[in-house]
């Protein structure tokens, strides 16, 4: 940055004294305001990418020299029991996470009145979203606890249970995705309550006389004003579901059996746990979780690229 | 407005209204309330099965003091700290020259070093892991804070670098125009000009990613162990571990860890609320 020429007061006449670096220093001062971001991004983000790739052809304990096999990792991978149940897994969080937005709106309009101290009511429903998903991880694990958890008291009154949802192979992810869904929800709220606060008075009030109201009202003049907000709630609500780890990691540890495994904690087990140090073949995992995400990150992108030819 | 005003509905309604949001408000945070029960009640409660019931007594200052002087808490706490802050503040000086760059200059491949920092952030963290793991081994900062601080500003200045460019395009550009035919530099229009317009992005990203940070929990277990390096995500595990059954001092201790990016929140809610809606309405 110190390379840019002084000027400040100095505005001589331009033109022939003109150093070669003042001449193009329109040109040249993106690079240099850009140069430290860059490196640091490449560095770090993307060369670790590439690398990835390479080393999921690898046979590699982490330790000793990596050994070239090609395709067996992938090869591997089609046999693999637990990778297809991660799979399962990834594909049920996608879908049951998606819930997170319209529950986000359901709130959001709930919420959307002006009474006295609905400011605050706002930011304590929010609350889910800044707590540390590890908190939210052990506190679930208490609601849903076979012994003494929440969750089997309230069964017990009306007659049901108990159940051991975290113990149960068939509802572990299911158990695990609801207390992912209640910060997701809080997130989704926030969006469409500043949503709701853009959408227009006047327009509202136009489909009125003309005798719409309430699901009408929401489905043909609200929704579509609440575009840019679903817009961002699914991206975010895309990613967070393919980047779920936290949560598993603290409320199971993958099991009971491996049933509540994902792709993000199946490739962390394989490289970096007692289980072995099988960096090729979690990178390798780790490229296919890269390639499914790719899916949706190139659909955002065309999505802003659309949206930035409109722009200046 | 939509939905219609409750002032404009019946007498029944609203008062069925004022009386449903803070009942509705219970069921939603009742796992934190639990929790904040949980960590007022005396060991015996739990041993004698009274998990939801009244504390039997009020036990708290016993309960934080032995999470606050009895345990290695106040150094995870530390931890997170001297974590956070640094990566706060590279993400975003970093951020805010690349914004500028990438917002107000035209230049070949703008948009393709845009869409990399883009694309960057949204990416799964497990294809960075072993490599990223590697780098800090290799550099010798293993287990360090400072290994971790620097993975989490290069991987936040993705995010930040969107927010920031977004902000400036909508900066009314005259004002840089102006300053360049006054002959400006361009790193003086920069820091006299854009720059003070943007502090509230400034603010906006400082909670953020202060909130990001502190909660993060999967770099913490990749790149450090123990408790002279590992935040307070991390250490609540090992917590989790020493005092398995001990009910009152987990709850304790979550809220020790949770209670930082709240205040936060509480403190900067406007702006926090800013920079995550962008882009949510036009």
């Amino acid at each position: 940055m110190n390379l840019a020429p002084e000027t400040g007061s100095s505005a001589t006449s331009p033109g022939v004294s003109d150093s070669w670096l003042r001449r193009n220093r329109q040109a040249l001062a993106p690079w240099l305001f850009l140069a430290p971001g860059v490196i640091f991004f490449l560095f770090y983000v993307i060369f670790p990418i590439l690398q990835s790739f390479n080393l999921s052809f690898y046979r590699w304990d982490g330790l000793g020299d990596p050994q070239f096999i090609g395709m067996e990792n992938y090869r591997e991978l089609m046999d693999d029991r637990a990778f297809e149940v991660s799979l399962w897994n990834n594909l049920k969080w996608l879908l049951l996470y998606l819930l997170a937005i319209p529950a986000g709106l359901f709130i959001a309009l709930f919420l959307n009145q002006t009474v006295t101290g609905i400011r605050l009511y706002k930011s304590l429903f929010f609350f889910p979203f800044v707590i540390s998903q590890v908190v939210v991880g052990l506190v679930f694990s208490w609601f849903y606890d076979p012994t003494f958890g929440l969750l089997n008291q309230v069964l017990a009154w009306v007659g049901l249970g108990p159940i051991n949802v975290l113990g149960d192979p068939t509802l572990v992810t299911y158990g695990i995705i609801i207390a992912g869904l209640w910060p997701q929800t809080a997130y989704c709220m926030i969006l469409y309550l500043t949503g709701l606060n853009a959408v227009d008075p006047e327009q509202v009030e136009a489909a009125r006389l003309d005798g719409a109201k309430g699901a009408k009202m929401l489905w043909y003049v609200i929704i579509p004003q609440l575009r840019p907000a679903t817009f961002v709630a699914f991206v975010v609500t895309i990613i967070g579901a393919l980047r779920s780890f936290d949560l598993i990691s603290i409320m199971t540890n993958g099991g009971p059996f491996g049933s509540s495994r994902v792709l993000s904690f199946y490739m962390f087990e394989k490289a970096l746990s007692e289980y072995g140090f099988r960096m090729g073949y979690g990178a390798a995992i780790a490229v296919v979780l890269f390639l499914i995400m790719l899916c949706f990150i190139a659909y955002f992108l065309w999505s802003m690229y659309q949206d930035d030819k409109g722009a200046r | 407005m939509f939905p219609k005003p409750i002032q404009n509905s019946s007498r029944a309604w609203q008062t069925t209204y004022q009386a449903l949001v803070p009942a509705a408000l219970i069921m939603w945070l009742l796992p934190l309330i639990a929790v904040a029960i949980f960590s007022i009640k005396p060991e015996a409660d739990f041993t004698t099965g009274n998990y939801w019931g009244v504390p039997s007594s009020f036990e708290g200052i016993s309960n934080y003091g032995r999470v606050f002087f009895g345990s290695d808490m106040p150094r995870y706490l530390l931890n997170s700290v001297l974590i956070t802050v640094p990566t706060v503040i590279g993400a975003v000086a970093l951020s805010c020259m690349t914004g500028f760059a990438l917002g107000v200059y035209k230049f070949r491949g703008n948009l393709l070093l845009f869409f990399m920092f883009v694309a960057g952030n949204f990416v799964p963290f497990q294809i960075l892991m072993v490599p990223v793991r590697d780098l800090t081994l290799d550099m010798g900062l293993y287990n360090t804070k400072t290994g971790l601080v620097l993975f989490h500003i290069a991987f936040q200045t993705g995010f930040c670098t969107l927010f920031m460019r977004n902000f400036i395009r909508a900066l009314p550009y005259e004002l840089i125009e102006a300053a360049r035919v006054e002959g400006v530099a361009e790193w003086r229009i920069f820091w006299f000009v854009v720059l003070p317009l943007m502090k509230p992005a400034i603010a906006a990203l400082s909670v953020l990613i202060f909130t990001f940070i502190w909660n993060d929990y999967f770099w913490a277990v990749v790149l450090t162990q123990g408790a002279e390096s590992q935040p307070v995500t991390a250490g609540i595990t090992s917590f989790n571990a020493q005092y398995r059954a001990a009910y009152h001092l987990m709850s304790a201790g979550s809220i020790v860890a949770a209670l930082p990016p709240v205040a936060m929140f509480f403190l900067m809610q406007r702006h926090f609320i800013a920079g995550l809606t962008l882009g949510a309405v036009k």
